[in-house]
């Protein structure tokens, strides 16, 4: 077990220092505005909760943040079970096994804004492969640029092929742990594939599992590059996620105020669910 | 067994296409790529690598990226690992919520630092530089780095340490010549995806930059506006962003599943 020593806290120093020279001084930035009214100048005057409030009731943050609640509901629900598929039917040893490991993860290597471009390349109708295909070949009248659900679907499409490598290699991490024995106990049980899933690969993926939700909710509730390159969060609002509403306010409107508030608000939010999310799995830890 | 391997063929052949089509694209003319529909290319063209190694603007786009991600790689897996041992191997006043307290940083959405962060590097003077690109991605990296080396320390026995102590070593000499080959995986696996979030990040890279550390990113922005969309050109930078990563993953291949689980299977 883990020993009682203050003096361990002389190892954490630089991490310390470092993070906190990153996240305090902005942070307090972030804060400083919230309250403050500003015209320019650099002169402040207090505002109070007053930027919080109006962005609470603004319709264009409720709309954002329901997006954004959509996006990552939907995210969750494709990735998680599909990823967990792919990684119960992956070899378990032999040639293919780096093979498929390389392959899966290398789209998470590719730069965020190239992942926006090539998808926008192979979406985009007359010239993408996909685009061309849709429209040309079997007729469906598809087109990210114009209508708002066929941008939904890029956008959700592109996240599915980002990450959800992520999940399959965490579960897969969790399935080659599981001792050979079990599978042979299973079988001269006459344990049906599902009750093998059920009662022997599931809770062997639980931690993993929870690391993965964890992970994707953390990412596509903070996603940025991909969609606003992809779309820049059109046609219209439609795809306008809370990130891109954020810089546009804060980088492109210089509203100071608004988007403090708003940055808090955000958050606040990735907090309280991620904080759900770590209690879960340090639970497990600690059984 | 032949149904059971068809998914993962499936699926990166899913994986495969748009890179496929990326990779053909740079190939193209741009006059091919407006022209028509065509899925390989008709006129096989090297035009676009020979713009981009010949233009300093774009080749030191790449220079810059490197150089910002593997100082940024360096600096987090090194603070990292003294803080990790702590969290592996002592308890002490908050630790609990110190660690915490790390990982919400990794939960925190860089659009909510990209104007503070701007104003803090301004102020200090380090705008538009490597080294704060780098700084500016340790926000996220450092937490990641601990959590990692922090789940491979624990699978190494507290009884290591102890008789290292009583075969007289010292605690540094302990650390770097018995501890760390032990956890080597997991240095290279935290490493990795120090090299990983930092390669694949923009919108920090690009707010924190203006000429002389320009990130990749942040030339193909100006190239695709200003040179009216040469998706060519587009498309063969983006190829060649793909390479780095290509190359790291595969000397971590054989740990990337266990890195991935944070050491914690």
């Amino acid at each position: 077990m883990r020993t009682e020593n203050q003096k361990a806290w002389f190892f954490v120093l630089p991490v310390l220092a470092l993070v906190a020279f990153n996240a305090l001084v902005p942070m307090m930035t972030v804060v400083n505005y919230s309250v403050q009214e500003t015209f320019g100048n650099n002169q402040f005057f207090w505002e109070g909760l007053g930027w919080f409030e109006q962005i609470l009731r603004s319709d264009r943050f409720q709309a954002a943040l329901g997006r954004q609640f959509l996006f990552t509901f939907l995210i969750l629900l494709i990735e998680v079970p599909l990823g967990i598929i792919v990684a119960l039917s992956m070899p378990r040893k032999g040639f293919w096994v780096p093979v498929c490991l390389v392959l899966m993860a290398l789209p998470m290597l590719i730069p965020w804004n190239v992942v926006g471009s090539m998808w926008n390349i192979f979406t985009l109708p007359k010239i993408g492969l996909l685009g061309y295909f849709l429209n040309d070949v079997l007729g469906i009248n598809y087109d990210m640029t114009q209508q708002p659900l066929s941008a939904w679907i890029t956008v959700i499409v592109m996240d599915v092929w980002h990450w959800t490598s992520l999940v399959v290699l965490l579960c897969y991490a969790g399935l080659v742990s599981i001792p050979d024995a079990y599978y042979q106990a299973a079988k001269i049980d006459g344990a049906s594939p599902w009750s093998v899933f059920r009662y022997i690969q599931l809770p062997k993926m639980k931690t993993v599992l929870t690391i993965a939700v964890l992970l994707r909710f953390m990412d596509s509730f903070n996603i940025y590059t991909e969609p606003f390159v992809l779309t820049g969060g059109g046609p219209g609002n439609s795809t306008t996620l809370l990130s891109i509403d954020l810089v546009k306010i804060a980088l492109g409107q210089f509203d100071l105020g608004p988007a403090a508030a708003m940055s808090l608000i955000y958050f606040a939010i990735t907090l309280l669910v991620s904080w759900v999310f770590y209690t879960l799995m340090t639970k497990d830890d600690a059984q | 067994m032949k149904k059971r391997s068809l998914i993962p063929i499936l699926y990166i052949a899913f994986l495969m296409l748009p890179i496929y089509w990326l990779v053909a694209m740079s190939f193209k003319t741009t006059n091919e790529i407006l022209s028509g529909f065509s899925l390989f290319p008709q006129t096989f063209t090297l035009e676009n690598y020979i713009t981009i190694f010949t233009d300093p603007t774009w080749y030191w786009g790449y220079i810059n990226s490197i150089f910002y991600v593997t100082i940024n790689t360096v600096l987090s897996v090194c603070v990292a690992l003294p803080a990790a041992y702590a969290f592996s191997r002592y308890r002490f006043l908050g630790d609990k919520q110190l660690f915490f307290w790390l990982l919400t940083n990794r939960m925190a959405p860089a659009a909510v630092f990209a104007l503070p962060f701007f104003q803090l590097y301004s102020s200090i003077g380090l705008f538009d530089t490597h080294l704060a690109v780098a700084l500016a991605h340790t926000l996220f990296n450092v937490p990641l780095a601990v959590w990692i080396l922090e789940g491979f320390m624990r699978g190494i026995p507290k009884e290591l340490d102890e008789t290292a102590y009583v075969d007289g070593y010292s605690f540094p000499r302990f650390f770097v010549t018995i501890f760390l080959p032990n956890i080597k995986a997991g240095v290279g696996v935290a490493a990795f995806f120090c090299f990983m979030f930092s390669w694949v990040e923009m919108l920090l890279a690009k707010t924190l930059t203006a000429v002389e550390a320009k990130p990749i990113a942040a030339v193909m922005t100006r190239t695709a506006s200003s040179a009216g969309y040469e998706l060519g050109l587009l498309a063969a930078a983006g190829t060649l962003t793909i390479i780095p990563g290509a190359i790291v993953i595969w000397f971590v291949r054989n740990y990337i599943a266990r890195g991935f689980a944070m050491g914690r299977v």
